[in-house]
């Protein structure tokens, strides 16, 4: 299996390639052409652990409807992966940029207000629409540049983590 | 003693009376909104009954609702917790009307420290310090310039009708008083109808310190030490700590003493809480009284050994204290980290939701008290404090090694919580040399985001990085519910990962469902 990850975000992330084969005991790995031989159990959902040359390791996984972020002891990383081979990764992969993209709620809560109009323009980390759970006010903005295409929310209704709030394009 | 109390709150306070209750062998009765039928509180406890829909207005601030169930249900006594219902003299008063017992202080007193005027002019009475100033609106720009040179600058003036900074001034000499007291008269005019502005000594860089105290029914108060609680934002608490690492033996005695005075002062009954202002040279001023139990009440708990709840049922119950001030020792150091669902990455907004993982920690001086479990859906509609973490030691030190390794075996998946915010206290030299006030948060945030940024560089971090990459990639070959996975199949064990298999169909779908 090979896979392409991106560590550490949009900004600064580093793209590593990792192929991974099955060896009689634990796996053999090369990440970025350099092998290295790895033991990995998974003993409870979410939960991974990894031993390396006898280094243990417990990582966590975090993930939303939006993101995943991998926990190594108390470090939180950004984490993306990509099977190159799969068509919805690549197009994933080229598609950021142009093309439109999706604005998600990141937590349950109320839509309380639309900040602006569909087919208006907005500038990236522009707010589009106001949610509000716990009391607070939270402004969902615009990952990008571009013009509001379509706004699903509405002014009062509930949403759910994952749900299409508007898309830019 | 009572047979049933009814428990008129939710989340880990609910749990943390039940519990109570449980040890003393008395049942318990919930009361619960929509959104909560699977909170753990109705879980843990012995009756339990559905009071409204989810917002609290409906349902958990409903008297009438509560006071129903307590008739029902044959309830002898209300354990309010905290916020909700816990400081309103009105229900309190209804209490006692339908003749069920309030677990805290009588209606009269929550009145008299309701009111920050009505409770300045009692205080003042009984010798309470306050902050240098008027609590009268100043008759003249002359009257002010004396009512400062006795404070000593800084001075703030401050509108009287006021509130949320308008009318608020800071002063720091005799020379810009007169346009300031001006230019604070009007905005107090045109904010609130009334120009009325008094003048205080400003404190500069306050820590927050509190004093815990108990009253029985007989006559008997005492004072069970400090916590020392600047650490806040949004004036809401993060972090506290007993003893304060700035408190003495002496100073301990002297706020202790003044907040015995302020609770005898106000007739007072059952578990409060006196909050002082403290400037840097360790004058302490009166800021207010809480009439309940606090939120960081355990670290009183561990440092004192007593059980505050089991105290606050037993003076209701109408017993006497079972010890004298001169029994109260206060032995070893406690810190409590307040665990909210909040997203760091986001300014710390609420993040409510699904707990998908949850690892808690445990082992030696760790104490949690907690209202989550995993699988539970964290409304959206109530405070966000999901669980207090709180670590003991024999000093300081101890209490802060002992939290950060709990830290590193905290894990809450699914929504976002606070808990990295926490590792960073602990670590700060700042922190760790006790230097705190009220505006250290604040300031640590700010600065901590720089290192953050520039620490992802650092050659740990990149070992952490490659660690991180096979991570992901086992996790994707393992774990059928992996990222890559996510949206395609919904994959039961057997399955393969979809990202192996990727779905014209699915492609198809999706792009139908953006148009």
């Amino acid at each position: 299996m090979v896979y392409e990850i991106m560590v550490g975000g949009e900004e600064g992330g580093k793209l590593h390639r990792l192929e991974l084969e099955k060896a009689a005991a634990g796996w053999e790995c090369r990440l970025d052409g350099q092998p290295i031989h790895i033991d990995a159990v998974i003993p409870r959902r979410d939960v991974l652990s990894l031993l390396v040359d006898g280094h243990a390791y417990e990582i966590k996984r975090e993930q939303t409807a939006t993101d995943l972020h991998l926990w190594v002891g108390s470090t939180r990383l950004a984490v993306e992966l990509r099977d190159p081979r799969s068509l919805r990764s690549r197009q994933k992969a080229g598609g950021d940029e142009k093309g439109p993209r999706k604005i998600l709620a990141p937590m349950p809560g109320r839509v309380v207000r639309l900040l602006v109009a569909e087919g208006s323009e907005v500038e990236a980390g522009q707010g589009i629409v106001v949610v509000e759970a716990m009391k607070m006010q939270n402004e969902i903005k615009s990952p990008k540049k571009g013009a509001v295409k379509k706004i699903s929310a509405i002014p009062g209704a509930a949403v759910n983590p994952g749900d299409i709030l508007a898309i830019v394009e | 003693m009572f047979k049933k109390i009814l428990i008129a709150n939710r989340g880990e306070i609910a749990v943390r009376v039940i519990r109570a209750c449980r040890e003393m062998g008395i049942a318990t009765v919930s009361v619960y909104s929509d959104v909560d039928r699977a909170a753990l509180h109705v879980r843990k406890s012995d009756e339990a009954y559905l009071i409204g829909p989810a917002p609290a207005a409906d349902s958990y601030l409903r008297m009438d609702k509560i006071l129903d169930v307590a008739k029902r249900s044959g309830a002898e006594a209300i354990h309010p917790g905290y916020g909700f219902l816990s400081e309103n003299a009105k229900f309190a008063q209804a209490c006692v009307d339908a003749g069920v017992k309030f677990i805290g202080p009588t209606p009269h007193s929550m009145r008299m420290m309701g009111s920050k005027t009505s409770a300045r002019q009692h205080m003042e009475k009984a010798g309470v310090p306050f902050v240098p100033g008027t609590s009268r609106g100043l008759a003249s720009p002359e009257e002010g310039e004396e009512v400062a040179e006795r404070a000593g600058y800084p001075v703030m003036l401050k509108a009287a009708a006021g509130g949320g900074g308008k009318g608020m001034r800071l002063v720091h000499t005799r020379q810009e008083l007169r346009s300031a007291l001006e230019s604070a008269q009007s905005e107090a005019q045109r904010s609130f109808g009334d120009s009325e502005v008094y003048i205080e000594k400003a404190i500069v860089n306050p820590r927050h310190i509190e004093m815990q105290v108990l009253a029985d029914e007989h006559g008997n108060t005492v004072w069970l030490g400090e916590r020392e609680c600047s650490i806040q934002r949004r004036h809401q608490k993060v972090l506290e700590e007993a003893p304060s690492p700035i408190v003495d033996p002496d100073m301990r005695r002297r706020m202790g003493e003044v907040a015995v005075k302020v609770a005898q002062a106000a007739h007072y009954t059952n578990a409060g809480t006196v909050e002082f202002l403290v400037d840097q040279q360790k004058n302490f001023y009166f800021l207010e009284m809480n009439t309940r139990l606090q939120v960081e009440h355990p670290v009183t708990e561990l440092t004192t050994g007593l059980d505050l709840v089991h105290l606050q049922i037993r003076i209701a119950a109408g017993e006497k204290l079972p010890f004298k001030q001169s029994d109260v020792a206060i032995r070893g150091h406690a810190i409590e980290c307040r665990i909210y669902a909040e997203d760091p990455d986001n300014n710390y907004f609420p993040s409510p939701g699904k707990i998908t993982v949850l690892l808690q920690p445990s082992g030696p001086g760790i104490r949690r008290d907690s209202g989550m479990y995993e699988g539970w859906n964290v409304p959206m509609d109530y405070d966000p404090l999901l669980a207090k973490l709180i670590g003991y030691g024999t000093d300081r030190q101890q209490a802060v090694m002992r939290l950060e390794r709990a830290l590193y075996e905290y894990f809450v998946a699914g929504i976002k919580t606070n808990i990295s915010l926490f590792r960073r206290i602990l670590r700060d030299p700042d922190f760790q040399a006790g230097k705190l006030d009220t505006g250290y948060l604040d300031r640590l945030l700010a600065k901590a985001n720089h290192t953050s940024a520039a620490s992802a560089a650092s050659a740990e971090t990149k070992s952490l990085e490659t660690i991180a990459a096979i991570a992901a990639g086992m996790f994707a070959v393992l774990d059928p519910a992996s990222p890559a996975s996510k949206n395609g199949n919904s994959g039961g064990p057997g399955s393969r990962p979809a990202a192996l298999v990727p779905s014209a169909w699915k492609q198809k779908a999706r792009s139908e469902g953006l148009r």
